[in-house]
């Protein structure tokens, strides 16, 4: 009976404590042990048409790499993941399981297993240990530039370079990594994994040029001039869309992206002594948007006294995040919408005017809407203020250009191909870029879709 | 080597020039755009006007004050040395054309800049007036370069060390008042010299340009910390400048915004020059 329990309940991940976690931008979550993923691996029923691989937008081999885990061959089974993505350890942190693979998972009897946890054991062993490097095939002499160092780009980068050709990224920023380096915290994400991650795929081939934005450093057309065949866009959704309420150029009032920016790019939670690029994060932060759970965190890492998220319906994230910022102390806000941000005489922000919202008792049952509710005006204390609603596309990649790229006037996404991700002839887009912000996985799978057409056009064009 | 400087030279106590290898950004840079840099791998992303390009050489030539820890770690950088990062070129190009009349007003470092707008103006045919202005004598670099390109030249100190004494919106206020009519004025510097500037051409109807310095992480419009307000709505002074109508800035608002790291900025100088209470 006692088996029995212990096959049925998922073996918690080992968390940083909370009192050590508001001290660090630490990984909150600490892998599992050698034990702990061998114990895990022992519940998965190893299905037989496994419905975990179906769900997965990579369809990795999940029953075959956690078979691997149970015979102990950590390095085959990270090399089994490593077949159908680029980006094992990250996926393995910051992909919402709990929607895709685990959802699939059959083990209806107890806890599904937990995949992403498996998942990110092997790739953080071998990566540690050492990767084994691929054999690349005979070079096809076909040249492809990829625009954006993020997910999509290192997804399609890695397949094009399987595949022979040689490939070479134009980030504009000084570190590759897009918003795995820029957007999504330490805490959630180390940097020396997302650092070794990109050590593997240059080692594999790919050229990496930082410092390069494509659209003013060089253009479009000038690529196609200097002899690459194909160009594929994987700029992501970077753009901030403010409020456009009263009061958000007041001092001490952040888009997310600045704000996120700041901490994870430049290091300002480092400052002065590791980094002299500086943050204000003083007294009450209000965080305004769905998307704020990263800044929330964040402000309470650099010493907020409070952290709230006011936002509509539902905050963006991973259900285990969302449980780690609620005990972090994040506070919630939801069925709240801001009016205006008060300054207080000198420049900076004071307060935040937002009012409660309620349910349109007029409005139809299937489309529930939301409307302010009458007199419930509120005031909320806030030295800082970080504005995380949505993001666009940066239009930029695309500007002084001939190409006929067609882009959606209102989100700025590149249109494309459904099937064949061309945008037009020789120039590919995948990820936010095409689809607005989603997530990682899905970037990583437009990837690796568009390396399957860009080989087809790259082979037939001749 | 890419990103190596050149050369360097010490324009005013505190204010150098270096030239710096950058092939790519010297063929596409064109007046009014910037770079961003960072001097080494823990100083900020600054931004700086582009003053001059050999497309030839593939050199780019910056002028800068040594003001904050990162400007002074840019400043210890010696010929030989190489950029940590250097990206450009950001910002739109401006339109230099035939107007006619037209006077550019710097102060301070952007006098540099101030002489590239006076330099590419008179270039195109222009008639050009130039006043630059400056804390005090020794600060009032270009002087030579600009006599000689200027039709009227004009130098002002706020101590009187050396030309008129005061400030230049009172030297342009004097001449429009005393009938000189311009059809553009181009003014580069501090805040409150484009305010002021911009605060004496408005009754007289003049167009006139700033460019603008605000405070930038990307420059590429990701962040917006550049944001400012030009005509009632928000603009981005990277994607959508820097230069604006001067007449639409919200120069209020901007001038607390570039501020806005002040305290954080005498923090960072003290702890780099070893000077700070903290322990490391």
């Amino acid at each position: 009976m006692q088996e029995l329990e212990v096959r049925l309940k998922q073996i918690p991940m080992p968390e940083l404590l909370v009192e050590e976690r508001l001290r660090t931008f630490n990984d909150v979550p600490l892998g599992y042990t050698e034990e702990q993923a061998l114990a895990e691996a022992a519940r998965c029923l190893q299905c037989e048409n496994p419905l975990c691989v179906d769900v997965c937008p990579l369809h990795i081999d999940v029953p075959g790499f956690i078979r691997l885990i149970r015979l102990g061959a950590f390095r085959e089974a990270a090399e089994r993941v490593r077949e159908k993505s680029c980006l094992p350890a990250v996926c393995g942190s910051v992909c919402p399981q709990e929607v895709l693979c685990m959802m699939g998972c059959k083990n209806t009897l107890g806890d599904p297993i937990n995949i992403g946890a498996l998942e990110r054991f092997v790739a953080e062993w071998e990566l540690e240990r050492g990767t084994s490097i691929l054999k690349i095939p005979q070079p096809t002499g076909k040249n492809v530039a990829v625009v954006g160092s993020g997910p999509a780009g290192l997804s399609v980068a890695t397949e094009l370079t399987k595949m022979g050709h040689h490939v070479v990224i134009f980030e504009a920023l000084h570190e590759a990594g897009g918003v795995l380096t820029y957007g999504i915290p330490a805490f959630r994400l180390q940097k020396k994994v997302v650092k070794q991650e990109i050590d593997y795929i240059r080692k594999l081939g790919v050229e990496i040029r930082t410092n390069v934005i494509i659209g003013k450093t060089l253009t479009l057309d000038e690529l196609f001039e200097e002899g690459f065949d194909s160009v594929f866009l994987g700029t992501g959704a970077g753009l901030p869309k403010l409020l456009g309420i009263p009061g958000e150029n007041l001092c001490g009032v952040y888009s997310l992206n600045e704000f996120l920016i700041r901490i994870n790019l430049m290091r300002a939670h480092g400052f002065p002594h590791k980094s002299i690029t500086p943050i204000k994060v003083r007294g009450r932060v209000a965080i305004l948007g769905a998307r704020g759970l990263d800044a929330a965190r964040c402000a309470l890492r650099l010493g907020a006294e409070e952290a709230s998220i006011f936002y509509q319906r539902k905050v963006v994230g991973r259900a285990d995040e969302i449980r780690r910022g609620m005990e972090e102390g994040v506070k919630f806000q939801s069925l709240t919408k801001p009016l205006r941000l008060i300054g207080d005489g000198k420049g900076w922000v004071k307060q935040v005017e937002l009012t409660r919202l309620e349910l349109d008792p007029q409005g139809k049952i299937a489309k529930p809407k939301l409307i302010p509710k009458k007199g419930s005006e509120f005031l909320y204390d806030a030295e800082t203020v970080v504005i995380a609603t949505e993001h666009v596309p940066n239009t930029i990649a695309t500007g002084n250009s001939s190409k006929n790229i067609k882009i959606t006037e209102k989100q700025g996404t590149i249109f494309v191909d459904p099937e064949t991700l061309e945008a037009t002839q020789g120039i590919f887009a995948g990820g936010d870029v095409v689809s607005g912000a989603a997530s990682v996985i899905k970037a990583i799978e437009a990837g690796k879709r568009a390396a399957q057409s860009i080989n087809k056009y790259l082979m037939k064009k001749y | 080597m890419e990103n190596e400087i050149l050369f360097k030279e010490k324009l005013a106590p505190d204010v150098k020039l270096i030239k710096v290898e950058s092939p790519l950004i010297a063929k596409k840079a064109k007046s009014g755009q910037f770079i961003i840099l960072r001097a080494d791998e823990d100083s900020e992303r600054i931004p700086l006007t582009i003053i001059d390009c050999d497309h030839k050489e593939g050199t780019i030539t910056l002028v800068f004050k040594e003001v904050g820890a990162s400007t002074k770690k840019l400043g210890t950088l010696e010929v030989k040395d190489r950029i940590h990062d250097l990206v450009g070129p950001l910002g739109n190009p401006s339109e230099i054309k035939f107007c006619g009349k037209v006077c550019v007003i710097g102060r301070g470092v952007a006098i540099a800049a101030a002489y590239e707008r006076a330099k590419k103006l008179k270039e195109t045919g222009n008639d050009v007036t130039t006043i630059i202005s400056a804390r005090t004598a020794d600060l009032l670099i270009y002087k030579e370069d600009l006599k000689k390109i200027s039709d009227r030249f004009y130098t002002v100190t706020d101590d009187g060390s050396e030309g008129v004494k005061g400030y230049a919106n009172d030297v342009l206020k004097k001449l429009l008042d005393s009938g000189e009519r311009f059809d553009l004025v181009y003014t580069v510097g501090a805040a409150t010299l484009m305010r002021t500037v911009s605060e004496v051409t408005k009754p007289y109807n003049i167009k006139t340009i700033v460019s603008l310095n605000s405070l930038m992480v990307d420059g590429t419009g990701m962040c917006g910390c550049c944001r400012v307000t030009v005509g009632g709505k928000p603009m981005f002074t990277c994607v959508d400048g820097p230069e604006f109508d001067a007449h639409l800035v919200d120069f209020e608002e901007f001038r607390a915004r570039i501020h806005m790291y002040d305290q954080e900025e005498k923090f960072a100088l003290e702890h780099t020059e070893g000077k700070c209470k903290c322990k490391s």
